[in-house]
């Protein structure tokens, strides 16, 4: 069969087992009857259900839930959330704003690529680890090859206000023994004792207590895209209720051009070889 | 005291005003003063993201590959997903949005360009670097964001010959003095096509070009997610316009469906789900 035959099969509909709806009767949602047999989800469960087609237990849900609320701030300042801020200034819509900043989100030094890099690392860590690697070597050699461990150090400040006030609740809910969270912190101490000096972050927590909820890295990625969210619509608000542009206005003196000097374009132009 | 710091813009403000610019200055060439009335759109583009201004050589390379991406046609994902924004009424913005979502793609969008790139860095007019390459399969790194695309970049995954289009794109674009790479893709387009097991697709095209025109991958990705929105827009507005009466919903086959509340089925599937928690 060639490439056109393949996509001939799929021409006008979908196979799935993930979901529909039939208008006007009900849905269904990775098989089961969103009205009925998932009914008691709160929006968090069916979030992550929907990710991994799992439930989790209330304790791992409270930590879980821990990601989302100890990870949204409402400080325009932070690169994503003035995305939002600046469609509030400028007058743009909420949804505009906000899915913006939760697609800005997806950074290489936060957010999204430092999740997925963090996680996979711990999980591929862990595995080795138990099957005899060292894990001093693997964290060097992390480091030689990626130049650095995703959910360790970071970009403004060395150590993460986050992680006494979540490891009390991963304590509070029995989970603070769980093998990825347990390796995670060893790699800190391996980070510390070494000239790195990184600390482990929110990323690199969350991401150990992930996987000890059995959660894959691509899973844990999904799950960690809105965890900035619930920062993102207080920053809108207050620059949309402002007076329109007072956010972050930038005064021409701002600018500080490091260019050539100014030039003439016909000169350009006219000193262009005949053949052009 | 906080600034932000700028190769591409100088700005002098208005006497009596911190906030308005008196002239504006791009790499050096005066916007409202000269380049308004004497620099085209394509060599105002080339300028902004190369520095220079382009010789007439490179502004047609330029232009000929805005012209070949400016519009995908309807088929292409990124313009199904900007009409799917059009077709409800969704804002200009989200419809761009989606398209650029979508059109960011390693299949078949800018990211595929970008790797395409790479391997142009990598490989240069090496034939030999290129079969060796192509043909091993990429491979997916779970630590990256980006999914692996299944097919060599630059190749169509699902195409039996080199289709038309990309063929008059290339031999248009190769005559160009300013272009030797595309000159050897074309030279050297059927023993890549054996190597690959794929013809040719636009996006290897594009990456020829973009890099005959001096840019690198991450340059090439950002002017391939812009050069091809005038189609999406364009079909989004056509969309919104046409309704959604008259836009494919398409059917789904579902592989588990537990079926109507109440019947047996659903009875068994809840009672799994309960035991599961």
């Amino acid at each position: 069969m060639n490439g056109p035959q393949m996509l001939e099969e799929h021409v006008g509909k979908l196979v799935t087992s993930m979901g529909t709806f039939f208008p006007g009767e009900r849905v269904v949602f990775r098989g089961h009857d969103l009205f009925a047999s998932l009914n008691d989800m709160d929006w968090l469960q069916l979030y992550l259900f929907g990710i991994t087609g799992r439930r989790y237990t209330q304790q791992q849900m409270r930590v879980l839930h821990v990601f989302w609320t100890h990870n949204s701030y409402p400080d325009a300042r932070l690169w994503n959330n003035r995305v939002a801020a600046l469609a509030g200034t400028a007058r743009s819509t909420g949804a505009l704003g906000i899915a913006a900043a939760l697609a800005v989100s997806e950074a290489k030094i936060f957010g999204g690529a430092s999740q997925l890099r963090s996680c996979e690392f711990l999980t591929r860590a862990k595995k080795m680890v138990d099957e005899g690697a060292d894990l001093e070597t693997l964290v060097r050699a992390e480091i030689k090859e990626k130049r650095g461990i995703g959910g360790y150090g970071r970009p403004i400040v060395p150590t993460d206000e986050r992680i006494a006030p979540i490891m009390a609740i991963v304590r509070e809910q029995g989970l603070e023994n769980g093998p990825h969270l347990k390796l995670a912190f060893e790699v800190e101490r391996i980070l510390l004792q070494g000239r790195w000096r990184w600390h482990i972050n929110s990323v690199g927590l969350a991401a150990a207590l992930a996987a000890d909820c059995g959660m894959s890295p691509k899973e844990f990625y999904l799950l960690s895209m809105p965890v900035f969210l619930a920062g993102m619509p207080p920053c809108y608000l207050d620059a949309a209720e402002k007076p329109e542009g007072h956010l972050f206005p930038l005064p021409c003196r701002m600018l500080s051009y490091e260019g050539v000097p100014c030039r003439s374009w016909h000169a350009a132009k006219s000193t262009v070889s005949p053949d052009e | 005291m906080e600034v932000i710091h700028t190769r591409i813009w100088q700005e002098q403000a208005e006497p009596d005003n911190a906030f308005a610019a008196l002239s504006c200055h791009c790499h050096g060439y005066d916007v409202y003063g000269e380049l308004l009335a004497q620099a085209s759109w394509i060599e105002y583009l080339f300028l902004l993201f190369r520095g220079e201004a382009p010789t007439k050589q490179q502004a047609r390379l330029l232009e000929g590959l805005a012209i070949a991406l400016a519009n995908p046609g309807p088929r292409d994902a990124s313009v199904h997903a900007a009409m799917c924004g059009g077709v409800g009424g969704s804002t200009s913005a989200s419809c761009l949005m989606a398209a650029l979502a979508v059109g960011a793609g390693a299949s078949g969008g800018a990211r595929e360009v970008f790797n395409a790139m790479q391997d142009w860095q990598a490989r240069g007019t090496e034939l030999s670097m290129w079969q060796s390459g192509l043909a091993v399969k990429p491979v997916n790194d779970p630590a990256d964001v980006w999914p692996v695309a299944g097919h060599p970049a630059g190749f169509d995954p699902y195409g039996v010959r080199c289709t038309t289009p990309v063929l008059q794109t290339l031999a248009h674009l190769a005559a160009l003095d300013c272009a030797p790479s595309l000159s050897w893709l074309q030279d050297n387009r059927a023993a890549l096509e054996i190597a690959a097991g794929l013809p040719l697709a636009m996006l290897g095209v594009a990456a020829a070009a973009l890099r005959d025109l001096g840019c690198t991958p991450e340059q090439g990705e950002m002017l391939h997610l812009m050069l091809r929105l005038p189609g999406a827009a364009a079909h989004a507005l056509e969309q919104r316009d046409t309704g959604y009466k008259n836009f494919p919903f398409f059917q789904i086959e579902l592989e588990n469906d537990p079926g109507p509340t109440g019947s047996n089925n659903s009875q068994a599937i809840k009672s799994v789900v309960e035991k599961t928690v």
